[in-house]
């Protein structure tokens, strides 16, 4: 039987207002503990919430963005539980009446496009930092003793829920990018999952392919970046299938993705069922997003990424678009296509060179980049490497560059090839076996030999004669 | 030293390290007052009133039994006493009565300020000087900021004599659910002064403070003065910051005055009241208060609930000063008839009860020892949150946390608090046609006078009951007046006139006329030997 992976994302993202969610306290990272706190977000009593709009128009934002429709009226609930990092013993959250519901995303994905339902995005604020000393798990239970930093208590919080409509670890690896590049662009969040400024964990299941049956689900968190999520997943499908097939019945659980063995341990299973007795939050009125800021929002949404996709496939294949668009490169991309580079070397360079150089991409002249590209197989590699990563300086001009010729003369080149491929006969053999990639290891060898000045395009031809040969 | 230190309440004392890394700044943004809040024309500026220094000034002997706010002020105005020495009057009527009273929970020594003084209820938070709520949960925290009313009375040089004693977390009627021991009744020590708000209203009965601010979630500040034989006003909903205001119930609870005249607490009133940017729920007075003058009723609709005449709850003696005190306004001009409060009457008390407890249950779990008061150690972080609570809580408040619990939990929720959401739009809805025909609804402020200690300490249900007449408005959001209107058996009894949203000053004339006509005499009769010359 052949298994269908059932998956529904949930991503909580930090929004970069510069003060909290209900206090004025600064957001940010790096200062001296419990600095960032007031009586607010400390829970003192009688300290009451006063809402931060930017807040609430960036999650309009990025509602709108995701295709949401905007409630004209929402509003803030309670959320109880005890747990140290929560100060009033209960999360402002929103429940029945989120700020933003009903979305969709299109995920462009082997060849076709994928809608992936935005069940809701709503507003609440983040926890505080907890850290549990002793023990060995890091987790409360067994913990000698935990430290609480309240400077993260409170900052704005979006949490997206997806509908359980990804199909598999690729595809939400894919959606994921396209999310926080759609973020990014709006300016609302850095989205860093290392920062722990995005957060997702993953609600996984598997059914019998072609049925539309939901079978138990089990939840991923914990997974640091977007290749653990996806490996993450993976894992789980894989467990889940082997469950399955083995005739038991899979059990609902909680899993920690521990990215340095990339395996999934079970959270230690709570005692009590969770009723976080949800109500609406008396210290605050209801949110009444006008209809007028709501379209002067939408008219501010960038082009979204997908439709960018879309564009940029005319000239070039899936992959190489997706990574243009999640990194923010397309912009640049058709620029320099525009200024008379050809389409796929210019996102090669752009993709590769460009960003492994670390060049902010808005600081870059389209036409000198397009000049580059064009003369990249004519002039030395050093060189063009060289004026590549100093792309993005004030006043770059490419003609010192251009004025340089690499060697393409075969007869200067052919011993120095004959000479590497002299040295590495396993690696020859290798090759002549089937494995191909190592045409690049040897053209790198022979461009360190001529101290970069060799013409690639004509080292590549030669090497690949000799070996083919 | 902190440097919330140097402007707090109780000066020198350095006393505010309850865990705050930062100091709160009053004058941010969000402390200063909002612009444009109306204050009653005139007395801002008589209260800043600063004596010049150096001034001869002869000593005046104060009867701080009779003294009103109004003519302390103009004491202090035309120079003939201090505000040090005014301050010292009240300490010392403190050190003569309130060792039978216990209207304080702790007293400040110093005044703080060059006005009159003020004392505020336990739940009101105040920077530098321990706040507890009668609990003893919260002993020894010390807030390291004013609440909103606190700064604003301070603001206008209101001096701090003390915190007043509460039922725990305001909840109970007779105030003997404080953890630091009742507050006996002036007019009677052997009996309640009413509750939660009972120590502000016992100390301005007994001539201990001037005026005071109650809070008020379910008849707190109301009920109180009645039994005490004071003015006390809980203002509309949204009029007065609960900024800093130790919370049970946020969608009831509302800071009002307790006065020995209706101008004080109007004067008190207009002091505290405006919107707050701290508080997402307040907004602005639609009209500026005023201080009422006249002695007229004419043209004042007064409507009386049929549904009154057949409450057995209401003692003879509280429906014969009730009567007399609605004839007395016919007396005066207004016109009276009947008004329709079915529902208010039979589903109030029960409706009240499921939202006050549920929001109370969330309001209540941020005592959990992590940050500040009480904490009791324990093995896990759970053991330490559940003993801590055990140890902290008096009986009422997890009673309370216990039927909130319940009310909010899932598959309970609909049937309980949300069907109680329900029935407050109903009494809402009921209020609201009633007060389009009237100006005002009468009815006493509480069934009975002030009854023994211990006579329903044992009896929730009994001690709930007290606060039937009070709490539909409650659940409105109205605002309501209590007015002593007369004595039965030798205890004071409290007319409640209940008005229409943000209509306290159409309250503010009601009862000055009829406190004029009635002539009560505010100082309880035992306490009358003692008055000075």
């Amino acid at each position: 039987m052949s298994w269908e992976p059932v998956i529904g994302l949930e991503i909580h993202v930090q929004l970069k207002t510069r003060t909290k969610m209900f206090c004025r306290c600064p957001v940010g990272f790096g200062a001296a503990e419990n600095t960032q706190t007031c009586p607010v977000c400390l829970g003192f009593p009688g300290a009451l919430p006063v809402p931060n709009g930017q807040a609430i128009e960036w999650t309009v934002k990025l509602g709108l963005a995701l295709g949401c429709e905007i409630a004209p009226r929402a509003v803030f609930a309670r959320k109880n539980y005890f747990y140290p990092d929560l100060p009033k013993g209960y999360q402002i959250s929103q429940y029945d009446l989120p700020l933003c519901t009903n979305g969709r995303m299109i995920v462009p994905i082997g060849g076709d496009d994928h809608v992936v339902g935005i069940i809701r995005a709503h507003l609440e604020e983040d926890a505080a930092k907890t850290l549990h000393v002793g023990g060995s798990t890091g987790r409360i239970g067994g913990a000698a003793h935990s430290l609480v930093d309240f400077n993260r208590g409170g900052t704005p919080l979006v949490e997206i829920v997806t509908a359980p409509d990804v199909r598999s670890a690729e595809e939400a690896k894919r959606f994921l990018q396209l999310l926080r590049q759609t973020i990014v662009e709006l300016g609302v969040s850095d989205a860093e999952m290392e920062k722990g400024t995005l957060r997702v964990d993953a609600n996984v299941s598997v059914r019998p392919t072609g049925t539309e049956e939901l079978r138990t689900r089990c939840e991923l968190k914990n997974m640091n970046s977007f290749n653990y999520v996806a490996r993450g997943i993976e894992a789980e499908v894989a467990r889940q299938i082997a469950v399955w097939e083995s005739g038991a019945e899979l059990q609902q659980e909680t899993f920690d993705f521990d990215a340095a063995t990339g395996t999934l341990t079970p959270r230690r299973t709570k005692e009590e069922a969770d009723d976080y007795r949800y109500f609406p939050e008396p210290d605050l009125v209801p949110v009444e997003p006008s209809a007028e800021l709501v379209e002067r929002l939408r008219s501010e949404l960038p082009e979204s990424p997908a439709s960018r996709i879309h564009r940029v496939q005319a000239e070039l294949d899936l992959d190489r678009a997706v990574v243009l668009v999640t990194g923010g490169l397309d912009r640049l991309w058709e620029a320099t296509v525009a200024a008379g580079a050809e389409p796929i070397p210019a996102a090669n360079v752009i993709a590769n060179t460009l960003v492994g150089a670390g060049v902010d991409p808005a600081s870059v002249s389209p036409a000198e980049l397009a000049r580059l590209v064009q003369a990249r197989d004519r002039i030395p590699r050093q060189s063009f490497d060289e004026a590549i990563a100093r792309l993005g300086e004030p006043g770059f001009s490419a003609d010192p560059y251009l004025a340089q010729e690499a060697v393409s003369d075969v007869d200067a080149l052919e011993p120095v090839v004959e000479q590497v491929l002299a040295e590495y006969p396993s690696q020859v053999a290798a090759y002549r076996s089937g494995k191909e990639g190592l045409l690049g290891f040897f053209i790198g060898q022979v461009m360190k030999r001529t101290g970069g000045r060799a013409n690639a395009r004509v080292v590549n031809e030669i090497v690949f004669r000799k070996l083919g040969g | 030293m902190p440097p919330w230190g140097a402007c707090g309440w109780a000066r020198g004392e350095a006393r505010g390290e309850a865990g705050a890394s930062r100091p709160y700044e009053p004058s941010g943004p969000y402390g200063a007052r909002a612009p444009g809040r109306r204050v009653a024309r005139g007395w801002s500026c008589a209260l800043r009133a600063a004596p010049a220094p150096g001034d001869e000034r002869v000593t005046v002997d104060v009867d701080t039994l009779r003294l009103t706010a109004e003519e302390a002020i103009g004491l202090l105005e035309r120079k003939e006493i201090s505000a040090a020495e005014l301050h010292g009057a009240y300490l010392d009527a403190i050190g003569e009565r309130d060792g039978e009273l216990h209207c304080y929970l702790r007293t400040v020594e110093e005044p703080s300020g060059h006005g009159i003084p003020i004392a505020l209820k336990d739940v009101i938070s105040t920077k530098g000087v321990e706040t507890t709520a009668g609990s003893r949960l919260l002993a020894g925290y010390v807030p390291v900021f004013d609440a909103t009313v606190a700064a604003r009375c301070k603001a206008v040089g209101l001096t701090l004599l003390g915190k007043t004693n509460t039922d725990e977390f305001a909840m109970g009627s007779s105030t003997e659910n404080s953890a630091y021991g009742p507050t006996r009744n002036p007019w009677d020590p052997e009996r309640v002064p009413g509750g939660s708000g009972g120590g502000s209203a016992a100390a301005v009965s007994a001539g201990l403070a001037p005026w005071a601010l109650g809070s008020d979630t379910g008849g707190s500040i109301k009920q109180p003065s009645a039994l005490c034989g004071n003015v006390g006003l809980r203002p509309t909903y949204g009029t007065v910051s609960r900024y800093g205001i130790v919370a049970f119930a946020s969608s009831l609870d509302q800071i009002g005055p307790v006065a020995r005249t209706v101008r004080d607490c109007a004067l008190l009133y207009s002091i505290v009241a405006g919107r707050d940017p701290r508080d997402a729920t307040t907004v602005e007075l639609p009209e500026p208060v005023r201080l009422p003058e006249t002695d007229r009723l004419d043209g004042l609709r007064i409507g009386v609930p049929r549904q009154l005449e057949t409450l057995p709850a209401i003692e003879p003696g509280v429906r014969a000063a009730f009567e007399r005190a609605v004839d007395l306004a016919r007396d005066l001009g207004a016109e009276v008839g009947a008004c329709e409060l079915p529902l208010s009457f039979e589903y109030g008390l029960p409706c009240y009860y499921l939202v006050a407890p549920a929001e109370a249950s969330s309001n209540l779990a941020r005592y959990d020892g992590v940050r500040y008061g009480l904490r009791v150690d324990g093995e896990t972080y759970r053991e330490m949150v559940e003993r801590t609570r055990d140890a902290g809580f008096g009986d009422e408040p997890k009673r309370r946390i216990m039927l909130g619990t319940y009310a909010l939990s899932a598959g309970y929720y609909e049937a309980y608090y949300g069907q109680a959401q329900k029935v407050r739009t109903l009494l809402i809805r009921e209020h609201r046609d009633a007060l389009e025909r009237f100006d005002a609804i009468a009815t006493p402020t509480s069934p009975t006078v002030a009854f023994p200690l211990g006579d329903r300490a044992a009896d929730p249900l009994a001690m709930y009951a007290c606060d039937l007449l009070t709490i539909p408005s409650c659940l409105a959001g109205l605002p309501g007046l209590s007015v002593p209107c007369g004595l039965s058996e030798g205890l004071p009894v409290g007319l409640q006139l209940i008005g229409r949203q943000f209509g306290e000053n159409t309250l503010f004339r009601a009862g000055h006329a009829l406190e004029q006509a009635l002539a009560f005499d505010p100082v309880p009769a035992r306490l009358r030997a003692q008055e000075r010359a």
